[in-house]
């Protein structure tokens, strides 16, 4: 056996580069958290504030809704892309002409970056310029106006991301059907199973743990969504469609809050952080300790 | 089960395409349009191109700069990050390094972290605590590199680890018997069979560092700004150009595009996270 030494060196780059890069930055924040700074306020200087930022947090209306609206958001998205993407996923298991052509076109989306997406977005469904509210008007008499309707703005947070991010579930899910065997369906079938029976009793509990690893980490990335918002709505109208991410922006830089900033980061860090956590022990690593036995 | 006929699919996915493209196809449209032609009825139908936003993004040296930078710090951070990860994984899966499992779930809980949430502070150590006399990190594209490291190092260790555990370790055993030191080993023999694993992050991760925003938006003002962030620059000033936003929008896909064309197939393998067991 080689000494360890070598291996500790090969790791030490990415360990170090992480530690500074990740640890430092939170232990810093933290730091900040505990403290009133705003340089550019009336008193510049950071100013030792116990709990104060985290009690403020407490009451604060516009965080709070913010909260809820990445969490609503990331439901429905999520939700839906799961849907659609076994659905899309089942479609591209039967036979037809060009299937790999239409599987490279389907994918296209995911390599796009988020700020294109909302730009696109945003040139579609600007009044007066783009397709889809001209279209709406002459068709059904809808008026689409997402700088005034909230549930309109919310409802495109939504479908741009299914737009976006479809695709990733319908890979993740294809991978996972075609990897199945093909005798428990044909014994279903010669049980005399219908498709819905076959669906929950056979194919579901096979690719569960595919579906499961899918929904954590789709989970994970729309709770950090903001480029594409921002670039759609820039968080309005109003706060309809300002995530947590955007609410850390406007408090940090606009209003250069940073104690206030910091502790919201800290919580969200750590919001997240459990969620994940709490995912990743129920999702995945349940799957991991069945397997070996 | 009963099947449908192939042409019904066909026919299906022919009109999911459709709304796959029509965005990209919209962005393109609106690209080729003259300012006056923006407002009048929207259509489909595209009967005139015009190529004057085009010319003018390129033609301004600004934004050439920002997709300069765009190039040199995507492609160094995606070279930085797939040797870092290699060695990284390589270390992990061949020695017995105490804790070593701890380290890997480590290095990705570091992607799970919203961008947002460090902005303050990525924001004040690059301003005020990575400094030496006059010179800041922030604005530097070395920072930038150094920067994405944090969403794409863990992402990186990710994917190449089931490649490196799937090297058999008789192979470095073999080569270690014949006389070759470690570093023989990982770039003659290791190096060549993980050649498709590394592919695979190294496009990855620089599709990644390209079209980076929130971290770039912050941190960057004029030195190192990314095309993404110049992108943006044509939204929020009072009266947006949507020609010339569109036009950007369009190089920005580009680079992308052409990437994922030619490795389209290893993507798709890349992607399932472990979910799938071969």
């Amino acid at each position: 056996m080689r000494p360890n030494t070598v291996g500790w060196l090969m790791l030490a780059p990415t360990i170090a580069i992480l530690g500074i890069f990740g640890i430092i930055p939170f232990i810093y924040v933290l730091y900040v958290s505990f403290h009133q700074w705003n340089p550019f306020g009336a008193s510049p200087d950071m100013i030792y504030n116990g709990a104060n930022n985290f009690r403020r947090l407490v009451f604060d209306a516009e965080f709070l809704t913010s909260i809820a609206f990445t969490m609503k958001f990331a439901f429905f998205a999520v939700l839906s892309e799961i849907a659609l993407g076994y659905l899309l996923a089942q479609l591209f298991m039967k036979e037809f002409p060009g299937r790999g052509f239409f599987r490279t076109i389907h994918t296209l989306p995911l390599i796009v970056a988020p700020i294109v997406v909302g730009s696109v977005w945003r040139l579609m469904t600007t009044p007066s310029i783009g397709i889809i509210p001209y279209l709406l008007k002459s068709w059904f008499g809808y008026d689409l106006n997402i700088g005034r309707d909230a549930t309109a703005a919310f409802a495109l947070t939504v479908i741009m991301d299914i737009w976006h991010w479809t695709p990733l579930v319908t890979l993740t899910l294809l991978a996972a059907l075609l990897a199945l065997p093909k005798e428990p369906f044909e014994q279903a079938q010669i049980d005399g199973a219908n498709r819905r029976q076959i669906f929950w009793h056979v194919t579901l509990p096979m690719i569960r743990p595919a579906i499961l690893a899918t929904v954590f980490i789709r989970l994970m990335d729309a709770l950090r969504t903001v480029d594409e918002v921002w670039m759609l709505t820039s968080g309005g109208p109003g706060a309809a469609t300002r995530f947590v991410g955007l609410h850390i922006w406007k408090i940090v830089f606009p209003k250069t809050d940073y104690g206030y900033g910091a502790a919201i980061s800290v919580i969200v860090l750590y919001l997240t952080l459990v969620m994940c956590w709490l995912l990743y022990v129920a999702l995945v690593a349940r799957r991991e300790r069945k397997r070996t036995f | 089960m009963q099947s449908r006929n192939p042409l019904f699919y066909l026919a299906l996915w022919l009109l999911l395409s459709l709304l796959t493209l029509f965005p990209i196809y919209w962005l393109f449209v609106i690209s080729v349009k003259p300012a006056v032609d923006l407002f009048t009825t929207p259509s489909v139908i595209l009967d005139t191109v015009y190529w004057k936003n085009y010319v003018n993004v390129i033609g301004n040296e600004t934004l050439r700069g920002y997709m300069i930078n765009s190039l040199i710090i995507s492609t160094s951070n995606a070279f930085l990050v797939t040797g870092l990860a290699f060695l990284a994984c390589y270390a992990l899966s061949r020695f017995d390094l105490a804790g070593k499992e701890n380290i890997f779930f480590w290095t990705i809980t570091n992607r799970m972290a919203p961008a947002a949430v460090f902005l303050l502070p990525f924001y004040l150590l690059f301003t005020q605590v990575f400094t030496f006399g006059d010179w800041k990190l922030y604005d530097t594209k070395i920072g930038m590199i150094l920067l994405y490291c944090t969403f794409n190092l863990p992402f990186a260790i990710w994917t190449l680890r089931p490649t490196i555990d799937g090297i058999p370790k008789e192979l470095d055993e073999a080569a270690t018997v014949d006389g070759a030191s470690t570093w023989q080993v990982i770039s003659e023999v290791i190096f060549p069979l993980a050649r498709p694993g590394l592919a695979v992050t190294l496009i990855l991760t620089w599709v990644f560092a390209w079209n980076e925003f929130l971290l770039a938006a912050t941190l960057t003002s004029f030195n190192a700004r990314t095309i993404t962030t110049g992108l943006s620059e044509y939204v929020t000033t009072t009266g947006t150009e949507w020609g010339a936003m569109a036009a950007i929008a369009m190089i920005t896909l580009i680079p992308a595009l052409i990437i994922f064309a030619v490795v389209q197939r290893h993507i798709v393998a890349g992607l399932t996270f472990g979910a799938v067991k071969e």
